[in-house]
């Protein structure tokens, strides 16, 4: 497996864990292999932690002029569906 | 609720504003690192879905229609900011070849599920992901942390699907190795032999 094989199936297996089942020659690799396994499970957390995190906080003061930009699109858009 | 804001019916609009503005709100804080552009990309984006409320046809799903118009904005300030006269992502293409190798290798110190609950991560998390070249940052954010699908990425952004795949490859291993520096117990390191060069 040269070096480009082995990144491409690297993507692919942290995307799906089944793809293993295609990418025999990793997936062979990668039972004798801890780095490479480590390197696996590294880029599983790193996705775990960004996707888990936080959402970004709007700042407070932004909504109502939001809101008030929104409500004068409308109602230029649907001159007649705002009460 | 989409075709019902299409009827002009406001309450639809505003509860699919509602459920939507904070995740636009995200993407366009990761892209841009700074709160100020952030709204400006949510209320431009709100904004443009009015004005052209009528042209979709649902081939997408709504979600993902709304962060491509947000990522397009973000995108923009981002290139106008750098003095830049396109708002299209180069399709240049990607080589695998240039894809960082890993040179830090460890387990981790902790589990993810107890890092989230401290404090100074999301400095950290933030950090690391300013520090990718947006190139990268954008389908990182969009792909991994949206959960856009591959095609998706590569139909909000105008690129191809390899380079999507590449691009995103490029990201997982610079957060991987920026964050393992971090996070990683140093006893635990590995070096790889000659042969996991390629890993």
């Amino acid at each position: 497996m040269t070096c480009e094989e082995l990144l491409l199936a690297l993507n692919e297996v942290i995307d799906d864990q089944s793809a293993l089942a295609i990418y025999h020659d990793f997936a062979d690799h990668l039972v004798g292999c801890n780095p490479c396994q480590l390197v696996v499970d590294n880029i599983r957390k790193t996705i775990h932690l960004y996707k888990a995190g936080e959402p970004y906080p709007m700042p407070a003061g932004f909504q109502e002029r939001f809101k008030d930009a929104l409500r004068a699109k409308w109602k230029a858009k649907f001159p007649h569906a705002m009460t | 609720m989409l075709r019902r804001a299409q009827t002009g019916d406001y309450a639809a609009f505003e509860e699919l504003v509602s459920r939507m503005q904070q995740r636009v709100y995200g993407v366009a804080y990761r892209i841009l690192g700074q709160s100020h552009d952030a709204e400006d990309v949510v209320q431009q984006t709100f904004l443009s879905l009015i004005e052209h409320i009528d042209s979709f046809r649902g081939e997408s799903a709504v979600a993902t229609w709304v962060l491509r118009i947000a990522t397009n904005f973000a995108l923009k300030i981002l290139r106008k900011k750098r003095g830049l006269p396109t708002v299209a992502m180069e399709e240049n293409d990607e080589s695998i070849s240039t894809v960082p190798h890993p040179h830090y290798i460890a387990q981790w110190r902790e589990a993810p599920e107890s890092l989230v609950e401290r404090a100074e991560l999301r400095e950290l998390l933030d950090q690391a992901i300013s520090e990718l070249d947006s190139k990268y940052r954008v389908v990182f954010v969009l792909r991994d942390i949206e959960g856009m699908s591959t095609e998706e990425t590569a139909s909000a952004l105008g690129l191809s699907i390899s380079n999507v795949k590449i691009r995103l490859l490029r990201a997982r291993m610079q957060l991987r190795e920026r964050l393992t520096r971090e996070l990683g117990d140093a006893a635990t390191q590995v070096i790889p032999d000659h042969s996991h060069e390629a890993l």
